[in-house]
């Protein structure tokens, strides 16, 4: 931190190319409205969990990963500007997860939390 | 927020900071916290796996969403997840990560009085301080809801010993704490440095790191939320 502090040159500003953003920043009012519809969905995935006829059907639990996947998705491209930055930075995050996640299913495919029913 | 538009990574132009030019244009601290939080993914959903192939295999309770009768448990208890509980303090997270936002734009935009328009609010948006400080703020309430939730089911005969959902749960939850102690600890470094010589844009770099850091954290609790507290 230090070596930044007293950095002179051209430090009066951002440097946007070493931060890897290609695109601008959200403003305040979109940071807004991605705040509201997080937490509409968290609201709305709080709401579902409390109606029985719900959770007991089969869209209960698709319904709740897609609520999900929705918030995790806003967050990463909005807050941690993923959709402006760098498609290296997009490279060095969705490798991993996609390997994160595949290995989360089959491991649940291997302990009998999820099978295929042919015929 | 961000002034403008940006290319080129080719490197011949990468010289900032003071720092050498890197083959891809890109300052390594920030290719650094990607490739971190690309690492954390993996533990954490390590940690997920596990909390989820483990789920129901407990023998004893408490459990998570069931009601435990005797002769499974001596006495009979509720499902111990308090989802209330759980979703102001997913709130709570989710609010930090604005006031995150928040902050590094007044850190990116304080060489530009004005740049948040005129009146009260413009002046409280341009302010680094205000915000890295309701983060740390937002952040420790998130910790106080999780003592608050493991000392009342401590209280409530669940322990990291007691059962397999005991065990990858306070694993789980605990690993996700001790990331938000962390950020904590971390932004509070932040108010401290903008407090004593204060945080301009030369300085986005540092608070554009910690703040990927701290909606990784963000990101993974939702995940956490979802798998753990909500699905049955």
């Amino acid at each position: 931190m230090a070596h930044d502090t007293h950095d002179s040159g051209h430090a009066s500003h951002v440097d946007h190319a070493a931060l890897g953003e290609v695109h601008e920043h959200p403003t305040w009012k979109q940071y807004k409205w991605v705040a509201l519809i997080l937490t509409v969905i968290t609201v709305v995935e709080v709401w579902v969990y409390y109606i029985p006829s719900f959770v007991a059907s089969r869209l209960f639990i698709p319904a709740l990963l897609i609520m999900s996947a929705v918030k995790f998705a806003i967050v990463v491209m909005f807050y941690m500007h993923l959709k402006y930055d760098h498609k290296l930075f997009r490279v060095l995050f969705t490798g991993p997860l996609t390997i994160a996640i595949l290995t989360l299913i089959v491991l649940l495919f291997l302990f009998g939390h999820l099978a295929i029913h042919a015929g | 927020m961000a002034t403008s538009a940006v290319v080129g990574h080719g490197g011949a132009h990468a010289t900032h900071g003071g720092h050498p030019p890197t083959t891809t244009g890109l300052d390594h601290r920030k290719i650094a916290i990607w490739a971190f939080i690309g690492s954390e993914c993996m533990l954490f959903t390590s940690l997920i796996s596990t909390y989820l192939v483990y789920k129901g295999r407990s023998v004893s309770g408490p459990f998570p969403h069931e009601v435990c009768n005797p002769p499974q448990c001596a006495t009979t208890l509720k499902p111990i997840l308090n989802i209330p509980v759980t979703s102001m303090s997913t709130f709570v997270l989710l609010m930090s990560s604005l006031a995150m936002v928040l902050a590094l734009a007044a850190v990116e935009n304080k060489d530009k009085p004005g740049w948040a328009g005129a009146g009260w609010w413009a002046r409280q948006l341009e302010s680094s301080k205000l915000w890295l400080m309701v983060t740390a703020i937002l952040g420790a309430t998130f910790l106080g809801f999780q003592a608050f939730e493991f000392t009342s089911f401590v209280h409530e005969g669940l322990t990291i010993r007691k059962n397999l959902f005991g065990s990858s749960f306070f694993t789980l939850t605990g690993f996700h704490g001790a990331h938000v102690t962390v950020g904590v600890l971390w932004l509070l470094t932040l108010f401290a440095i903008d407090v004593r010589r204060g945080l301009g844009p030369k300085d986005a770099l540092l608070v554009d790191i910690s703040a990927l850091y701290w909606h990784f954290v963000d990101v993974v609790w939702i995940a956490i939320f979802t798998l753990v507290y909500l699905i049955r």
